[in-house]
């Protein structure tokens, strides 16, 4: 019996009789961070990084039994060592690490090792058994510098502007959105209107201490009002909707790994894509992986049987693991964006 | 180069006619003409020959990218395309270079045409190794020959009629026939002086947009003049300075196949354009499309063929007369002067296209219902006072095509799409039941929305039994109501049919795969 394994509702610690973000409801869930596929509803008590614990709530509801820790605090569950280690993937993202009688799994959860200033830095956890997230498991994806993509955004709002249009940069909700106005706070870029799905999350991010550009819930708006020469910041699954129409003449932009592909752009029939992603891109999935020293790696949601493959052939013993956990899908958001809140 | 990459990106990135043009108008406006002139060739549907074999193109991308071959294979499955699966795959440019886009043409593309392997191999590295991004991704599409950009002939037009001030008709007629992509004839095009001499030059072709309205609503039936709509290749017969030449639409120069229209042709008066359809024609009536596309096919035509399978121009219209261009005079006039010329040159070869008579609408409502029995596709119906335009513009000329055959068949596989429906499985093959067994006699692929071809493809990667590389095998459940416009008995298909342009109608989501229609009904079309 393996220290964790694949159960029926999620991945199970019977040592310690704990799951790590079940898809079902379950007694203990040890939870990585707050999306959608990750976080559910349902279980009777939620551990999680203390990061995290605004955002869970926001998603999770005020009834919900949470206990938070601190990064690298270890604490003891039916004799197993288990702390929470920076992911970098989202505001409160973690790492679990898993400890029983010398042996250490780490299951990473989603992550990404670039800088991001809306959560703390991803920390290398060495381990013997390390559950991989695979979501850009292929060599075509290699991020560009933050930089770069950000004067991407910034030309593009400007010549948007000039032409009296407003754009219109969609994002996932939580985590992407954050992302991208902490990226513009400084950018003289605006003024900047949301979608209510971003807003609320936005109150958690600046709660917790991250810095964002200023913004305004475009739906309080008055009616009428003109968006000509604004930036907008709205969940994908706004695309073509109603709510869009307020805008007037608008260019559609968006920010996702999947958008280093053409034809992923084209099929979301967006003006602009910007590539930036909270996922490890392939050079740094697999120089994650090794730097963590891992004999045994298994590879969950993502493009799983491609890097199995790959890290097979190279001396590491990997195997797909049929998690529920989704990632960041091409074709359909993580999260359903929340009613409006009333602003 | 860069200036190139950016006006693709500019295209690319928009769905606004109006943009697009205005962008492809600036480029014009300011780019070096002998860039310019390969920019009006590329947009236009040019292509340079392929000149390295695809494989052997990946086969270096694969090295140098240090990607083994099944890797790759993932990759490009996942991308969809494979220049642009090589151009994400290989590692970021060392260097920068300020190359025109001539020159990347004249100086580092056609000259691989003469290389050796090795040689070949070496300038293609040292190009990736100075071309990123978008640069690189069009260099790629160059090499294996595929380069399209998402804009019509026509749009090009607009926008160098814009750059250029010249108007559309002149410069659509500029750039047909063989343009060569050269600075001179980038500035001859924007030359004020609009008596070209280029004596091969076709005229743009006129189309007609599908009628969509009732028919009555065309006003009185006395100003318009219908004709059959003919399944043939639409072409232009040219006689000027004592030489023919017979264009077809694709603007391929196509003299040499039709020897009969060709020979009919050296009798016409210099300065003479007929436009028309080009029909395999016997006894008096026209021959299945299958057959001209035997012709089509073959390189040198033999007496049997020639004999077997006859053609004439069914001639539609009078486009140039003892040298004058007679576009804009009225179609009854144009007729009129057209039924003189074919009379005079007492050729069988020219066959003035039969009009229809129409005293009423209900004339033209039978008529269109004993179109099949003709062989024809439906009606033509043009304005009697209508110029003979450029490209496709509603309002003086309408077609009205039968409605297809239609069957309801089985989906039995399905394959993942290229370029922008990378991924999605749009591809199908369909099925009719012959025996208690499914027969594939049709591939599809478009005729669903957006929606359906999402829905549909998760359907099928959670429903495929087998898979054979790219080709899924999937559970025989979902029913297609396909039209199609031809039939023909085939001993190379295993149904024994081979049905022409089959399109998915709907999909019938009321029908269970057991309803779906029999070969025998395939087989009572014919």
């Amino acid at each position: 019996m393996t220290l964790l394994r694949l159960a029926e509702r999620g991945l199970y610690c019977e040592a310690g009789d704990f799951y790590i973000d079940p898809w079902q409801p379950v007694e203990r869930a040890v939870i990585t961070h707050a999306h959608g596929d990750h976080a559910r509803w349902g279980s009777e008590r939620y551990l999680s990084s203390r990061e995290a614990a605004g955002v869970l709530r926001t998603r999770l509801g005020s009834g919900a039994t949470i206990r938070a820790v601190d990064y690298g605090e270890a604490i003891d569950v039916n004799g197993v060592r288990v702390s929470l280690h920076p992911a970098g993937h989202i505001l409160g993202s973690a790492q679990v690490r898993v400890e029983h009688r010398g042996e250490v799994w780490v299951a990473s959860g989603d992550y990404k090792t670039q800088p991001d200033p809306t959560c703390t830095p991803f920390e290398l956890v060495r381990c013997h058994t390390f559950i991989t997230e695979s979501t850009f498991g292929l060599p075509i994806y290699r991020w560009p510098p933050d930089s770069e993509v950000f004067d991407a955004i910034r030309a593009w709002w400007r010549s948007n502007r000039d032409h009296g249009r407003a754009s219109l940069l969609f994002g996932y909700a939580l985590g992407k959105a954050q992302r991208l106005l902490a990226g513009l706070a400084d950018a003289d870029v605006g003024p900047v209107y949301t979608h209510g799905a971003v807003e609320r999350l936005n109150r958690d991010y600046r709660h917790a201490g991250v810095r964002l550009a200023d913004t305004q819930y475009a739906s309080g708006m008055p009616r009428g009002h003109d968006f000509a020469g604004s930036l907008i910041v709205a969940p994908p699954s706004a695309a073509g909707s109603l709510w869009v129409r307020r805008f007037g003449a608008i260019s559609t932009g968006f920010a996702s790994g999947w958008m280093r592909v053409r034809g992923a752009r084209r099929r979301r029939a967006v003006d602009r894509g910007f590539v930036l992603s909270d996922h490890v891109d392939w050079p740094s999935l697999l120089a994650t992986v090794e730097a963590t020293g891992a004999e045994r790696v298994w590879v969950t949601h993502g493009t799983r049987e491609p890097l199995v493959r790959w890290l097979s052939e190279r001396g590491i013993e990997a195997r797909v693991v049929a998690s529920q956990w989704k990632g960041e899908e091409d074709t359909d958001p993580v999260e359903v964006p929340g009613e409006e809140i009333t602003a | 180069m860069r200036r190139f990459a950016l006006l693709f990106a500019a295209i690319d990135e928009t769905t606004r006619t109006n943009e697009k043009v205005d962008a492809m108008a600036e480029y014009f406006r300011s780019a070096d003409p002998a860039d310019a002139a390969w920019a009006v060739w590329f947009l236009s549907g040019g292509r340079p020959k392929r000149l390295i074999p695809v494989r052997r193109l990946a086969g270096w991308a694969m090295e140098e990218a240090d990607v083994p071959e099944w890797l790759f294979s993932e990759c490009y499955d996942a991308v969809g395309d494979l220049a642009e699966a090589m151009s994400l795959l290989l590692p970021d440019r060392e260097t920068t270079t300020d190359l025109a886009l001539h020159q990347w043409i004249t100086e580092r593309l056609l000259p691989l045409g003469t290389k050796g392997e090795e040689d070949q191999r070496a300038s293609v590295v040292q190009c990736w190794r100075e071309l990123g991004g978008t640069e690189r991704f069009i260099w790629n599409k160059l090499i294996t020959g595929g380069f399209r950009v998402g804009v019509s002939q026509q749009l090009v037009v607009r926008a160098l009629a814009k750059a250029t001030g010249v108007a559309e008709g002149v410069i659509a007629h500029r750039l047909s026939g063989t343009w060569v992509p050269r600075a001179e004839s980038f500035t001859s095009l924007s030359a004020s002086e609009t008596s070209d001499a280029d004596v091969s030059r076709p005229y743009p072709f006129f189309l007609a947009y599908p009628l969509e309205e009732e028919i009555e609503a065309l006003g009185s039936p006395a100003e318009w003049q219908a004709e059959w709509k003919w399944d043939g290749i639409r072409a232009q017969v040219i006689r000027r300075d004592g030489r023919t030449f017979i264009w077809s639409r694709g603007e391929e120069l196509v003299t040499e196949r039709f020897p009969e229209i060709a020979g009919a042709a050296d009798f016409l008066p210099d300065g003479t354009v007929l436009d028309g359809e080009i029909m395999p024609w016997k006894d008096g009536a026209p021959l299945p499309f299958a057959q001209l596309q035997r012709r089509i096919g073959r390189k040198s035509l033999g007496g049997s063929i020639l004999s077997d399978v006859p053609v004439v121009l069914v001639a539609y219209d009078l486009l140039e007369l003892e040298g004058c261009d007679i576009r804009n005079e009225p179609l009854a006039r144009r007729r009129a002067m057209l039924n003189e010329v074919i009379t005079a040159s007492r050729s069988t070869a020219f066959l003035p296209s039969p009009i229809v008579p129409l005293a009423s609408w209900a004339d033209a409502q039978a008529a269109y219902a004993g179109a099949r029995e003709r062989s024809a596709e439906g009606l033509m119906l043009k304005r009697s006072d209508s110029a003979y335009g450029v490209g496709r513009r509603k309002g003086g000329w309408w077609k009205w095509k039968v409605q297809p055959f239609t069957v309801d068949a089985v989906m039995i596989y399905a394959q993942a799409g290229h370029g922008r429906r990378a991924s999605l499985h749009t591809d199908y093959t369909f099925a009719v039941w012959d025996d208690g067994v499914l027969v594939p006699f049709a591939k599809a692929y478009s005729g669903l929305t957006d929606d359906e071809i999402r829905d549909l493809d998760r359907w099928i990667r959670a429903n495929t039994v087998e898979k054979f590389g790219p080709v899924r095998h999937v559970k025989p459940v979902h029913v297609f109501e396909l039209g199609f416009e031809g039939i023909q008995a085939s001993a190379r298909h295993k149904s024994g049919v081979a049905v022409r342009f089959p399109r998915i109608l709907r999909w019938r989501t009321d029908k269970r795969a057991e309803d779906a229609d029999t070969l025998a009904t395939l087989r009572a079309f014919l």
